[in-house]
């Protein structure tokens, strides 16, 4: 299968690799997929508590080279976003900008739904609504 | 060091050039219809595929007439098993196979039991033999065939093949064997192995693609097969069509080959096999061999790298070739159904990347391969999440994970 540029760059230079302080109050993780599918990504958001700006953002990804680039696109977006701005960014954003195949579209749907999960996270300890849709949770243990 | 390095000689291999050459006058002068009989062009095509059969029977302890010629591995597969199925239809209607042989396989059982016939599937055991037991226990009064293969095409494991032959033999079954990965890879003995039937291809031991044969044992027992395309009643009618000459003189060299440089193209593969394996157990953690080692060919490494996706990691050896049992590098999106009868979980399978080490391999490649591969895994793994919890003592099959 041949790859994107974008996709190429990404899986070789990937942005934002790592991991917050799942405990602070101010960091939402959002968890998705499952090994045996062959994809799982871990994206999480740090929000700064005056300006409810997205100062950080971090991923790490189990899955192919797409789903690797996927998550760490995300987290370049997410990067000086409101959380509300946040929830906008969709999957055929992601399919677009890095070119996606049609079968490697569920990466970038995994990517959509890591970012919900991560903000949903973060309104959870926020003691606040969530307004995502509560279609994915944080695993047991993370 | 040429780029890129193949090591994918289990989904083909690259033809010798001393078989090219044994070929080459079969495309120029020598072009005659191996089934012209009354005149020089036909005579000297004909010796050339009389010589072949020869040099194929040799290899295998066999008689040179017990040879048929095909078009490849998947035809031989459907002759034997289909042809055995119709001409042996009043004795029985029950066939015998194991879970993990190829699709040419499996598929022609799924055919037939939409035709009525009755199929038992071997499960295989964790390293990918069958057992004996097992298999004495599935044949009937009814079974007519058994169908195991020699080696697996992505696990390299060698099934008990005489043992197997001596249970059918003692039960009057008969006994098909694909064999295509083990002929010309290590010896092979019809006799001393009991098969009845073999399967064999040309482009898995460096001949040309388009050819391959078929073992028909002639006596004791002698195997009959109902042809399963008509035509001009060629070789010995169990399959019509004209013989492809180049072809055939070009899988008969390569047996010869094989034949003469099998004991130091074992130790070749073994060696270098033996050498990625020891640099990659030594510098990775959580790497695991899937199959037996003991009972496996001396080329073959398939190996799974846990917490790292199998595509990821083709893509970060690109200048490699190379086969994943990934799901994400198949056309069904479902992870190797060989692997999973290891009884491996789909996250291994997701893992694992199949080696096939060839005569043409070199030590310069396989050190190249597995320092690139390492590198690889380390800086996959420090994208991992799945490696992160691992490292941190999180059982992963205790989390509930979010599906869709």
């Amino acid at each position: 299968m041949a790859y994107s540029d974008k996709v190429l760059d990404h899986y070789n230079n990937p942005r934002n690799v790592g991991s917050l302080d799942k405990s602070s109050a101010n960091v939402g993780t959002g968890m998705v997929g499952a090994p045996e599918c062959g994809d799982v990504m871990k994206l999480q958001i740090k929000v700064n508590d005056t300006t409810g700006i997205i100062e950080d953002a971090k991923f790490k990804t189990f899955g192919c080279g797409s789903a690797i680039a996927s998550s760490s696109l995300a987290t370049e977006w997410l990067k000086g976003k409101s959380v509300d701005e946040a929830l906008n960014i969709k999957n055929t954003d992601i399919v677009n900008e890095l070119a996606l195949p049609p079968v490697k579209i569920h990466c970038s749907v995994l990517a959509e739904d890591a970012i919900k999960a991560a903000i949903a996270d973060y309104r959870n300890k926020q003691g606040v609504e969530s307004k995502a849709p509560a279609a994915t949770q944080v695993p047991v243990g993370v | 060091m040429k780029s890129p390095i193949y090591l994918d000689n289990h989904a083909t291999t690259r033809t010798d050039p001393r078989v090219l050459e044994a070929m080459l006058p079969y495309f120029t002068e020598n072009f005659g219809n191996a089934a012209s009989r009354n005149h020089e062009f036909g005579w000297t095509a004909e010796q050339g595929v009389e010589n072949a059969r020869k040099q194929i029977a040799s290899l295998i302890g066999a008689n040179a007439k017990e040879i048929i010629f095909t078009s490849g591995a998947t035809e031989s597969d459907n002759l034997a098993i289909k042809g055995v199925a119709e001409m042996y239809a009043e004795k029985g209607n029950h066939i015998i196979t194991a879970a993990t042989e190829h699709k040419a396989v499996l598929d022609t059982c799924k055919k037939l039991e939409k035709n009525g016939y009755r199929v038992t599937y071997l499960p295989v055991k964790g390293d990918g033999l069958i057992d004996l037991d097992m298999l004495k226990e599935s044949i009937t009064d009814k079974t007519i065939l058994v169908s195991i293969m020699y080696a697996n095409n992505e696990i390299g494991v060698i099934q008990p093949i005489a043992e197997i032959g001596k249970i059918c033999r003692e039960r009057g079954v008969l006994f098909h064997t694909d064999a295509v990965q083990a002929i010309g890879k290590v010896p092979v003995d019809v006799n001393r192995d009991n098969i009845d039937i073999a399967s064999i291809t040309a482009h898995k031991l460096y001949g040309p693609k388009g050819v391959g044969a078929l073992y028909v044992r002639r006596r004791n027992p002698r195997v009959q097969l109902t042809a399963q395309m008509d035509g001009g009643g060629h070789e010995r009618g169990m399959r019509s069509g004209t013989l492809n000459v180049p072809g055939i003189v070009g899988l008969g060299e390569a047996c010869a080959i094989a034949q003469r440089e099998m004991q130091q193209e074992m130790e070749h593969s073994r060696t270098l096999r033996d050498r990625l394996r020891a640099k990659l157990e030594g510098a990775l953690d959580e790497v695991y061999v899937n199959g037996s080692l003991e009972h496996r060919l001396p080329g073959n490494l398939n190996i799974s790298f846990a917490y790292v996706e199998g595509e990821s990691l083709l893509m970060g050896i690109n200048d490699v070739a190379v086969s994943s049992g990934s799901a994400c590098t198949s056309a069904t999106l479902e992870p190797s159904y060989v692997l999973k009868a290891l009884g491996l979980g789909d996250d291994i399978a997701h893992s694992s990347i199949r080696f096939g080490i060839g005569r043409f391999n070199t030590q310069e490649e396989i050190d190249y391969v597995a320092d690139k591969l390492i590198d690889v895994v380390r800086k996959l793994r420090e994208l991992s999440p799945l490696y992160e919890m691992f490292k941190e003592g999180i059982d992963l099959s205790t989390v509930q994970w979010a599906h869709d």
